[in-house]
């Protein structure tokens, strides 16, 4: 049995918003029967991109996250609705009726990850059909996943051990974006940003930068340790927010270095100086 | 349900399919490789293969083109309200007349009774006219196909361009290595298995690829980065922006203040020869007044002043140490440095002594020896691929302001024009008000290095000469593109200029600063015959995809409204001005198309009917087990050049053997054409050095009032001026325009410390200006900002003055190009000069 799905690996998107667009360039103004009525000619986001900036200057990076209907397998929406306006398909894409939905603005609201829009125009609840219509005709993949330049989108048969996007479910590195909805998500992502720590370390008496230095992050019973790189930066990504974490610098010949870092966001210490 | 037909058409970002349904576009999508395709290239390196997708990508602004093709279109031909070619000109009312629609025949009388009646008062010489930078795909119909013909037959004061993108290129590396047959950029010849091979670090000087290394080609180089990432090459960028690429994929990002990279580029050579981390081999056999720069640097020369990382980190504003440890990162690693093509043009090389950063550029890449394996120049990280450069069809520059003369029974260009009087682009409001006007440099210095030194004054002296009176705009616009533009609204308003003719596809920026407005048609309202991202000329064998592609335009859908296909416009006017035959050499639009086909190598793998049929044709790569010619490695080793890019007949580069095309044959670091043509250029000295700019972080006079930095690099949303302002769809991406209270805005990305000292807070309405000129822009504040310099991108799509026509008005459509100099990179370098350039910002209350 096919049971489609969608991984989204953070690390691999650049931000490029061809996803965004090209649901717009699929859906706006186009009308597909017993899928989808058209998208409003501008405003539709069924799927669009967070951007995320993080850290400080000069330690700064962005993320970006695509946001999209997670074709939940027990989902929401579809209790939500009345008159069985929403069903999910046998190949599990939850498809909300453009005739029966007329009305329902329930469903939107129905949605933990707001990923429901409400056409005022057509009063009816609209999001993402992962281009049913397409896949119906034949179509390998939904138009987002097509017009990627990073293939930071996989798509394909969940149920199907051999398909790419299998092997990824199957490799432990995804998860949904919010678990604790438990709404068996069947898009679900790589690397979703949590928080980093990171920080440059000096050898203050030659006013150089400490190559190979040892930083060790502790908190809660846990540690992670990384070595400065040529530029005398550190980073530890993929760390739990709001932590108090003890940071230790050594480097031989010098005096340890020790300082507190929160993870309420994104955190770059700035230049540590060794001392003698 | 109608039917829905599928046509293919190439955009100036590459190729789609384009979905018709009832004669309307209803969505565009890239193209899907069949069986019947060529294979793709692998290459295998480091233990991996590595192979492209078998489908193009589609740039951003590329994905909503049928927004482009259908909003904001001018529709049918106008005429100026108050303007009586009979009576009163009203000049002083051009942009903000009101417009009354007329119908073609009136339109081409007008046009064409006016172009004679210029011609008998003035002479030829009194008309001008160009085109912009790029708006509709195709080799016979972009920018240099219809225009160029016309006015090369009837005889105009052909418009210098000036290399608007890579202008410190030009004007300063022809002189160290040469290569003015690519206007300063150097060869680009499978750096892509060598880096992939090869490589551990890559520097990202002043260059953003993820934004701008795809040019016409899609996303195609992309993955490469990936791959790169993938097998932990370090990238490094350096811009006063946290860039694009940057901030998604930056190992380390260093942010000089703008205007001094030069300053730490001497540090980092310093560090090399204090610590003795250079090529001995290349300095020594490859390179020509080296000991002359080392006894500059390290103190020796007629300064005294030692380039040591100290004295840079007062400039650039990084620490000494930061500046000391990229230095040893750079000596330790093999590294290539991404920039010196027009894949890797970026902000550094539009500004003030803009010569000097990129010469020396050329010395540290010198210093470790460019052409060895892993080591060398590779532009943005976007071209050279294993692609088969042998096949042949071609590019849109191939002959010049003629591309129909390419392959018809007579050529126009560059012989046929009568007149040899030139204007100059950035100069063109000068010229019109306040003529004569004289300039050093012929633009593109694309034949030799003489054209740099020539002087050309307009209007020309002699009989011949004459002023300004006439100009043909198409396509595109120069408000948001040129430098400090309220001077092109005091041109067009002026009495000097009599006619003012607009011929575009959709309201730009300057079309209502017009006396006759001609609605032009888009490509995907008639055929032309392609290949993908093929400029020619200049830019020959620049092919960044990762596939070669030849493209059958089809005509998709009819002309919209009452537009028509440039080249028929200007058939008519050649009709009527009597020279149609010779213009058209009696062949239709899909005559032509034919001829482009069988001269080309095309006939030899498709007929022309299952050409036209299936739409495109991939050209086979090259053999996977080629031994690949690396760009250089021929320089390196002292053998003779044989990179396949750079044969070009006729005539073909000057290589001579294994030397490069300078007196010396080598890297010269003291440049022996510019020591014969001015020794005491204290502006473009013949050995490149930091000189302070002229309106920059410290320049006495204008940071008291002006205290902050603007920099606009080209945007990544659209290219140039042709997807703002009608793809509206990118107005929802915050990076592109921000919506406030229905509008949609142009973003200034400022410091989160130099917002608050102004009490701005993201999002908020604020105004950047200077004495040139007042931009209302939105705010995002931002950690990607270095403090004290704020930035914007350029090529705007949209002037909107507050009071309509008024030179000095707020605009708030975002054309941050109001702010910037006037003033050119050098007394004797007459290119654009952007990124110096000081403002101040303040909240806006509307």
């Amino acid at each position: 049995m096919t049971r489609y799905g969608m991984v989204i690996n953070v690390d691999r998107c650049v931000g490029c918003y061809n996803c965004f667009l090209t649901c717009r360039d699929e859906h706006a103004g186009n009308d597909y029967p017993g899928y989808a009525a058209p998208q409003p000619m501008s405003g539709g986001n069924w799927t669009k991109l967070l951007e995320l900036e993080r850290g400080q200057y000069p330690h700064v990076k962005v993320n970006y996250v695509k946001v999209m209907c997670k074709h939940c397998d027990s989902p929401n929406c579809a209790k939500a609705a009345s008159n069985g306006a929403v069903h999910k398909r046998a190949d599990g894409i939850v498809i909300i009726d453009p005739v029966k939905a007329k009305g329902q603005k329930q469903i939107v609201d129905a949605c933990p990850y707001r990923c429901i829009e409400w056409n005022e125009e057509a009063q009816l609840p609209q999001k993402c059909t992962m281009c049913a219509h397409l896949l119906d005709k034949g179509e390998p993949e939904p138009r987002c996943v097509e017009s990627c330049p990073s293939g930071a989108l996989v798509f394909g048969d969940l149920d199907d051990p051999d398909s790419a996007v299998s092997k990824l479910v199957a490799s432990g590195k995804t998860e949904a974006m919010h678990p604790e909805y438990k709404l068996k998500d069947k898009v679900t992502y790589i690397k979703l940003p949590k928080k980093f720590v990171a920080g440059t370390v000096i050898l203050g008496d030659v006013d150089e930068v400490a190559v190979g230095a040892d930083v060790k992050l502790t908190a809660d019973g846990k540690t992670w340790t990384v070595k400065t790189n040529g530029f005398g930066d550190f980073e530890v990504e993929g760390l739990p927010a709001n932590t108090i974490f003890t940071v230790d610098v050594a480097a031989a010949g010098y005096k340890a270095a020790s300082c507190e870092a929160k993870t309420s966001k994104d955190v770059y210490l700035g230049e540590i100086v060794l001392a003698k | 349900m109608s039917e829905e037909q599928v046509f293919t058409q190439c955009t100036v970002g590459g190729p789609v399919r384009v979905y018709v349904e009832d004669g309307v576009i209803k969505r565009m999508r890239p193209i899907i490789f069949d069986e019947t395709d060529a294979p793709s290239w692998t290459i295998d390196a480091r233990g991996k293969k590595y192979t492209p997708p078998r489908k193009t990508t589609l740039q951003s602004w590329e994905v909503p083109e049928r927004q482009r093709v259908y909003n904001n279109r001018i529709q049918y031909p106008m005429r100026r309200k108050n303007f009586d070619p009979n009576g009163d000109r009203h000049p002083e009312l051009r942009g903000k007349d009101e417009y009354v629609r007329i119908t073609w025949d009136e339109a081409l009388d007008l046009v064409s009774g006016e172009i004679e009646r210029i011609r008998e008062e003035y002479g030829p010489a009194a008309i001008t006219a160009m085109t912009s930078s790029h708006h509709n795909w195709g080799f016979l119909h972009y920018k240099l196909g219809p225009l160029g013909r016309f006015f090369n037959i009837l005889g105009y004061s052909m418009c210098l361009d000036n290399p608007d993108s890579w202008e410190g290129w030009h004007w300063g590396a022809t002189h160290t290595w040469g290569y003015w047959w690519r206007l300063g950029h150097c060869e680009q010849s499978e750096l892509l298995q060598d880096a992939l091979k090869n490589t551990e670090q890559i520097i990202f000087w002043s260059v953003d690829p993820n934004s701008t290394s795809y040019m016409y080609s899609g996303q195609e180089n992309l993955i490469w980065r990936h791959w790169m990432k993938e097998m932990g090459i370090q990238f490094v960028v350096i811009d006063p922006h946290n860039n694009c690429t940057a901030a998604t994929m930056g190992d380390k990002w260093l942010a000089p203040r703008p205007g001094t990279d030069a300053a730490l580029a001497q540090a980092i050579g310093y560090v090399w020869l204090k610590e003795d981390t250079y090529d001995h081999f290349f300095v020594e056999n490859r390179t020509y007044g080296f000991d002359e720069w080392k006894k500059y640097i390290l103190g020796e020369g007629e300064d005294g002043i030692a380039k040591t990382p100290e004295w840079a980190a007062a400039i650039c504003d990084i620490p000494a140490h930061t500046i000391t440890a990229l230095a040893r990162e750079w000596a330790s690693k093999k590294t290539m440095l991404a920039t010196a093509s027009i894949f890797g043009a970026a902000g550094a090389c539009r500004q003030a002594y803009a010569t000097e950063w990129t010469r020396l550029c050329i010395y540290l890449m010198s210093m470790q020896g460019f052409g060895k394996p892993g080591v060398n120049f590779w532009g943005g990280t976007g071209k050279g691929s294993p692609l088969d450069m042998g096949f042949h069809m071609f590019g849109y520059s191939d002959n010049g302001w003629d591309a129909f003369g390419t392959v018809g029974e007579k050529s126009y260009f560059p012989f046929h024009n009568p007149v040899t009087q030139k204007t100059y682009r950035i100069l063109l409001p000068d010229i019109v008000m306040n003529p004569p006007v004289s300039w050093i440099g012929e633009g593109f210095c694309g034949n030799s290095i003489d054209q740099q030194f020539h002087r050309f004054t307009c209007p020309e002296e002699g009989p011949n000469g004459a002023p300004i009176k006439m100009i043909h705009r198409h396509g595109g616009s120069f408000i948001s593109t040129m430098t400090e533009t309220n001077k092109w609204v005091r041109m067009y308003q002026h009495p000097n200029l009599e006619f003012v003719v607009m011929q575009d596809c959709h309201w730009q920026s300057e079309t209502k600063f017009g006396d006759v407005i001609l609605p032009a048609s888009t490509n995907f309202e008639h055929s032309d015959l392609s290949e993908w991202g093929a400029a020619g000329g200049y830019g020959f064998n620049d092919f960044n995809a990762n596939h070669r592609i030849c493209i059958y335009q089809h005509k998709c859908i009819e002309p919209l409204w009452e537009s028509k296909p440039d080249y028929e416009i200007y058939t008519l006017l050649a009709e009527r001005l009597g020279f149609k035959d010779e213009y058209t050499e009696g062949h239709s639009i899909e005559d032509w198309n034919r001829i482009v086909f069988d001269k080309s190598d095309l006939p030899k793998y498709i007929s022309y009917e299952e050409f036209q049929k299936k739409g495109y044709f991939v050209v086979p790569s090259r053999p996977d087990d080629e031994e690949p010619k690396v760009s250089f490695r021929w320089f390196y080793e002292g053998r003779d050049a044989d990179v396949p890019s750079e044969k070009r007949t006729p005539p073909g580069p000057p290589f001579n053997g294994p030397n490069l095309a300078t007196p010396s044959g080598k890297v010269e670091f003291v440049a022996q054409t510019l020591m014969e043509f001015d020794p005491n250029d204290e502006e473009r000295p013949p050995m490149a050095r930091y000189i302070p700019s002229w309106e920059g972080y410290d320049t006495k006079g204008l940071v008291e009032k002006w205290p902050l930095q603007l920099i606009s690099p080209h945007p990544r949303f659209s290219y140039h001026t042709h997807n703002d302002n009608k793809s509206y769809w990118l107005d929802d991406i915050r990076q592109h325009r921000i919506k406030i209270g229905g509008y949609a805005y142009w973003p200034v990305r400022i410091s989160p410390a130099d917002a608050k000292a102004r009490g701005i807070k993201d999002g908020d309405l604020v105004k950047v200006f200077n004495d040139r000129g007042t931009v209302i822009c939105a705010a995002i504040v931002t950690e990607r900002m270095r403090p004290g310099t704020v930035h914007s991108y350029e090529a705007v799509a949209k002037y909107d003055p507050l009071e309509p026509g008024v030179a000095g008005s707020p605009d708030r459509g975002g054309c941050v190009n109001l702010l910037s100099p006037g003033r050119m990179v050098s007394k004797n370098v007459p290119g654009e000069a952007q990124n110096s350039c000081l403002v101040e910002i303040a909240k806006w209350d509307a």
